[in-house]
């Protein structure tokens, strides 16, 4: 129960890109297809779980018994930087059809800040389910790491689809490309509005 | 190249730790600044210290921090720092000011992350919604919204927090009323 | 001194309105003109100091590791910027939140350390790095001020329309919109 809870808080009611902000940059940039959007999220959610993985433990048992957990940003950003370039080489070698799936998407995934930004929500935020309120456990910030990928996939193919749609749609010239798909992802932030007290 | 990333690692932590000696006590102080006006705002005059008479009381799973705002060695308040899990977004932190027969003196909202325009009217800078707790006492004002059978008017459109609002100021009572701190 | 490296920044390289850089901060810390200035200025602050430390250790750095070095540097101004802002600027920081940490996956500041201040003097950095944060600056503040106006009726904290706002333009869909507008109006513009 505790985990449909988390999930269905991440993928929908906090969705990572029309509630929280993270992620924009490749939601704008690689959006434009069904099929490449589908690769990216694939990739997200593959390098956000095992960087939630690590950046948990870098935190439990690394940045808070030795007392310097200022430097959780230098520390989870060098891990998630060396997690995406060992991924890719582990991929190259392991999984080439999965690498040719994913492959190029991920040297774009270290700045993104969806990564980053979860894995620190993760470990610094309480949340709250069933009455109670607590940091999450190792499991529980795995899972919330995949909803809040496929969150992000969700609103990315969702968006892919209507960008397909508005290219072949006469739009006025000033709001062609970014405009008129920020106005359309606004539109549909708003539909995601409606999730609001869902959890 | 090892070399190159290991010096400027080593160059970056060791300016990062400098800098967070020279910044931990005014971090510290903002933090007990923070605290202290909003004691301040929510107790009657005071002349002591009442960070330093900090007590601890456990409620419902959760520690409330309570402090005694005294004048002239007499108790002419209590500030409990209360929290409640059941805003729309997020903890929501309150300091709840007590005179000592219990009757709410202030409210202050000490963090929180409720929807702009909305949630976050619970804050004074924002509504009027938390003037209506000012020198009631919850033994006789029923700490729960209209809608639930309490005394309170919600915040329009925003009953969630105005639920959690009450939910923490309740707690805070529960705190002081166990007398476990005395 | 080359003032031309500073107000290419501001119009005609603005990182938010012609680069579309810098996205998730712009849209996601601008519910007021005054949030949305404190976020840019800590991005101008990490921005000029990264770009100087940048500039001086460049030619020292090997190729391959160049990305993690400039990280490394990023990061570390980004944590004192923390530090700073958790001693001076107590209720700045929590109105921010997740977004200052958030500053070392800018595009924004990676973007510059890699396409000027890697090639450029640091004297020439620094004035790059006040261009693009200014620029950075002045459009978080006026898409906070279009949001603030629109969404509560208000201007830097000061209540101007006597019938509030509209909400809907400080929460998450209007962020979007706002930006999306904006965005077409500076293409008119500049047309």
């Amino acid at each position: 129960m505790e985990y449909i809870l988390i999930i269905i808080s991440a993928v929908f009611v906090n969705n990572i890109l029309l509630a929280q902000f993270l992620g924009v940059c490749p939601f704008l940039g690689v959006s434009s297809k069904v099929s490449t959007s589908i690769g990216m999220s694939g990739a997200v959610m593959f390098v956000m779980a095992i960087a939630t993985l690590f950046t948990y433990l870098l935190q439990y048992y690394v940045l808070v018994p030795l007392h310097i957990e200022f430097m959780q940003t230098v520390g989870f950003i060098l891990v998630i930087a060396a997690l995406v370039q060992m991924v890719e080489i582990i991929l190259k070698k392991i999984s080439p059809a999965l690498y040719q799936a994913l492959g190029i998407f991920l040297p774009l995934i270290t700045t993104n800040c969806a990564v980053l930004g979860v894995a620190i929500l993760v470990v610094n935020k309480e949340f709250t389910f069933l009455g109670a309120s607590h940091y999450l456990n190792l499991a529980q910030s795995v899972v919330i790491a995949v909803a809040y990928a496929a969150g992000f996939g969700l609103a990315m193919t969702l968006f892919a689809g209507i960008r397909e749609q508005l290219d072949l749609a006469e739009t006025p010239k000033a709001f062609r490309g970014a405009p008129i798909a920020l106005i359309t992802a606004g539109i549909l932030a708003l539909a995601f509005m409606g999730f609001a007290g869902l959890v | 190249m090892v070399v190159a990333l290991l010096v400027i690692t080593f160059v970056a932590a060791a300016t990062l730790g400098a800098v967070y000696v020279f910044t931990g006590k005014p971090i510290e102080a903002a933090r007990l600044a923070k605290i202290n006006k909003a004691i301040a705002e929510v107790t009657p005059p005071f002349d002591n210290n009442p960070s330093d008479e900090v007590r601890e009381v456990p409620v419902d799973g959760r520690t409330l921090r309570l402090f005694p705002a005294k004048k002239d060695g007499a108790l002419v308040g209590i500030a409990v720092e209360t929290a409640t899990t059941k805003g729309f977004s997020g903890l929501i932190t309150l300091m709840v000011g007590f005179l000592p027969d219990g009757t709410i003196y202030n409210t202050a909202v000490i963090s929180h992350a409720e929807t702009p325009g909305l949630g976050d009217k619970i804050d004074r800078s924002k509504s009027n919604f938390s003037v209506q707790f000012e020198g009631k006492h919850p033994d006789n004002f029923q700490l729960a919204v209209k809608k639930d059978g309490g005394d309170v008017d919600a915040i329009t459109a925003s009953t969630i927090s105005s639920r959690a609002f009450c939910d923490a100021v309740e707690r805070a009572y529960k705190a002081i009323s166990s007398g476990q701190w005395q | 001194m080359n003032w031309r490296l500073i107000t290419k920044g501001i119009l005609k390289e603005n990182p938010t309105f012609v680069l579309l850089l810098g996205m998730c901060p712009t849209l996601g810390t601008t519910t007021s003109a005054m949030n949305g200035m404190g976020m840019g200025l800590a991005t101008l602050f990490v921005l000029i100091l990264s770009n100087m430390a940048i500039a001086a250790v460049a030619a020292q750095i090997p190729g391959k590791v160049r990305i993690p070095a400039y990280i490394v540097i990023i990061a570390a101004f980004v944590t004192i910027l923390q530090l700073l802002m958790q001693a001076y600027t107590p209720a700045l920081y929590e109105a921010l939140g997740l977004f200052i940490p958030l500053i070392v996956v800018n595009c924004i500041v990676l973007g510059r350390a890699e396409a000027f201040a890697a090639k450029n003097s640091i004297a020439a950095s620094a004035l790059d790095g006040i261009g693009a944060g200014l620029g950075f600056t002045l459009s978080l503040t006026v898409i906070g001020a279009v949001r603030e106006l629109l969404g509560s009726g208000a201007l830097f904290g000061y209540p101007l329309l006597p019938s509030g706002g509209i909400t809907v333009f400080v929460l998450a869909p209007g962020a979007f919109i706002v930006l999306g507008y904006l965005l077409v109006l500076f293409n008119k513009i500049k047309n």
